[in-house]
């Protein structure tokens, strides 16, 4: 199966207008429905919902708060490697910058985690660029192994892998993976990533649905959200992720919102998603999606992040470095090595103080593993 | 009323409101709510647990006094529920478990097939089985004959706060199956949990609506009241437990003779 000939019919029949089709009237109807349909995700995101984004907040918050209660995940992104071979003309990666090019050894892989995991997160996302020849599944795994001495769960945001790859990351401990469409429109993509194995869109798409094939215990999807029109990659994000839910109920399936940010490249984003927009998207994909996870990373203010936490957030990073080595060694990030610039650079307890102070219970750890070397003999 | 207990895997309980700790804002809160509601079962996910963090552990709020229940939240199928039930008790957390095998997360229904397998496997490991299954009357069938030491049936799915939908198929299980019937999941207001109560369920175990309320340790409270209410009128009544009451008086007495 493939979510790609869905989308299609979709695209097609998605031209930019239709989104100003709907009446604040739609808006309502969605707002009260059960059960949102596409149709009601889409009236949602239209520009009739602006001017009911207090009542959409009310019903964000009333459902988030029943599935989830008053809890946030949190996580924390650690760089491995900065090695890319892709193009993509909006990240600092892109391997045409100059910047400085490293990966971690094992023993320094090793360092990091236990400087991490004394912060008390137990719960890491490790990073790469797009190297496979460098950084490819046998380092990942050999980085699993070592992280899960300090981590029950390690998830990865790496480059688009096939369904036995996966599966043999699983088999060494991996439980969730993160994969960015980045646009879900092919042209534009296209454009975006103009050399590189990252080019091939369709493989990249269908990643998601692989990893859930090969049994990730979480699966969070997203479009980088400036990169083209924000509505439509807000519209096919949401689907992919219902698509996803309807075919892989044993999935956990979660949505990030990332926005385009600062970084070391010239390329400036087509379009600004404004705070007002991204918390319109939030909301209806809260509706759309009762029980999805949602992410926001520290690209987004400490300030911003905070108030949307009753709209339908789930999931947190905090204490983020994006820098190689940026958590053992502070001083590794001031090279500007780092993939984009974050927004909220607060430690972990400052996080977790600011939940708590509004009244929400930061959750470190939410999985145990299950590994069959550690169920034997117990 | 004050003997009226009840017993699992041959502990004497008083209370018949069993909580949770998943949802809380702050699990600070958890020993007043456990205070107030009575309840004397508390059910916590392994999941969560993390004997290893300097952060705090929701084990460190619960009080001394209360029957732990480990449930296996996160297992798809029953060996992985059987693998968490294992670490729950290597991890500390005493034999009993609730058997949570969910591989829907869209609903997160229980699988019933899996959860009998699973609950066969460890009640012959001597574990105190409390399956979470839908209310259905094969299922909990099989639950006894695999060695559960209750049935918990659900009364809407979970997290939903819809309340007994399920009524008349818990109402089945009651009369049918000589087990303790806890209602668990989808009791979302303290008249739901009476209801449940007066049906002549055995116990309730109440989670999402006392972690969410705005309230907690009143809403425990609340709780607290009505499922001994419930449980009063039930006793006290006719009784839920068959549909077909004998009437007090014989209706055909007028036709004098042996009826
Ligand atoms: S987005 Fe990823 S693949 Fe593209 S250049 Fe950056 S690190 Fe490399």
């Amino acid at each position: 199966m493939s979510f790609y000939p869905l989308m299609e019919t979709y695209a097609e029949g998605l031209p930019d207008a239709r989104f100003d089709d709907f009446t604040e009237q739609d808006v309502r109807r969605a707002i009260n429905r059960t059960t949102a349909t596409v149709e009601d995700f889409m009236a949602l995101m239209s520009p009739a919902a602006s001017s009911l984004l207090e009542e959409m907040a009310r019903k964000a918050s009333r459902l988030t708060v029943q599935h989830f209660g008053r809890t946030v995940s949190l996580f924390t992104p650690l760089y491995l490697a900065n090695i890319c071979t892709n193009h993509c003309v909006y990240c600092g990666f892109n391997c045409t910058n100059r910047i400085h090019r490293s990966m971690l050894s094992l023993e320094e892989v090793d360092a990091e985690g236990a400087a991490i995991a004394a912060t008390g997160l137990r719960n890491l996302l490790i990073l790469t660029g797009d190297a496979p020849a460098k950084t490819g599944v046998d380092y990942l795994e050999a980085c699993t192994r070592v992280l899960n001495r300090h981590f029950p769960s390690v998830s990865i945001e790496v480059f688009a892998m096939t369904e036995e790859e996966y599966a043999r990351l699983v088999r060494a401990g991996v439980d969730g993976m993160t994969m960015f469409q980045e646009t879900y429109d092919e042209k534009l993509y296209a454009v975006l990533h103009p050399k590189g194995p990252k080019r091939d869109y369709r493989f990249r798409l269908d990643a998601p649905e692989r990893a859930c094939r090969a049994g990730m215990r979480v699966v969070n999807i997203g479009a980088l959200l400036g990169l083209g029109d924000w509505r439509r990659d807000a519209l096919l994000t949401g689907l992919h992720a219902a698509y996803l839910m309807h075919n892989y109920p044993e999935t956990d399936i979660a949505v990030s919102l990332p926005r385009m940010r600062p970084h070391v490249g010239d390329w400036e984003p087509a379009t600004i998603v404004s705070d007002r927009d991204m918390v319109q998207f939030l909301m209806a994909l809260r509706l759309f999606l009762p029980r999805v996870g949602i992410t926001i990373s520290t690209r987004e203010n400490a300030e911003f992040r905070e108030n949307i936490l009753p709209l339908g957030v789930t999931r947190m990073s905090a204490g983020v470095s994006t820098a190689v080595g940026g958590h053992a060694d502070e001083t590794s990030g001031e090279e500007n090595t780092g993939q984009f610039d974050i927004s909220d650079a607060r430690s972990v307890d400052e996080v977790c103080a600011a939940l708590r102070s509004r009244g929400y219970q930061p959750v470190f750890k939410d999985w145990e593993p299950l590994f069959e070397t550690r169920g034997e003999g117990i | 009323m004050s003997k009226d207990t009840f017993e699992i895997g041959g502990r004497t309980l008083t209370s018949r409101l069993f909580t949770g700790t998943g949802k809380y804002g702050d699990d600070g809160v958890i020993p007043e709510v456990c205070e107030a509601s009575g309840s004397e079962v508390i059910t916590v996910a392994l999941r969560r647990v993390d004997l290893e963090s300097a952060t705090g552990n929701v084990m460190d709020f619960i009080p001394e006094h209360m029957q732990l229940l480990p449930n296996t939240s996160g297992a798809r199928d029953a060996d992985e529920a059987v693998r968490i039930a294992r670490l729950a008790r290597a991890m500390g957390c005493g034999d009993w478990i609730k058997i949570e095998v969910i591989s829907d997360n869209r609903y997160l229904l229980p699988d019933g097939y899996e959860t009998v397998r699973a609950t066969e496997i460890l009640a012959n490991e001597g574990f105190t089985v409390l399956p979470y299954v839908n209310a259905d009357l094969y299922v909990a069938k099989a639950l006894v004959d695999a060695g559960a030491a209750a049935v918990m049936p659900l009364g809407a799915p979970i997290g939903t706060n819809r309340g007994l939908k399920t009524r008349e198929m818990v109402r089945i299980l009651i009369e049918e199956i000589d087990l303790p019937i806890v209602v668990d999941a989808g009791i979302g207001r303290p008249s739901e949990a009476c209801e449940a109560m007066e049906m002549g369920a055995d116990a309730v175990l109440v989670n999402t609506a006392i972690a969410t309320a705005s309230d907690p340790v009143m809403m425990a409270r609340a709780f607290g009241r009505a499922v001994r209410a419930g449980r009063e009128a039930y006793l006290s009544g006719p009784g839920a437990k068959r549909v077909l009451a004998d009437a007090s008086s014989p209706l055909t007495g007028f036709l004098g003779g042996a009826a």
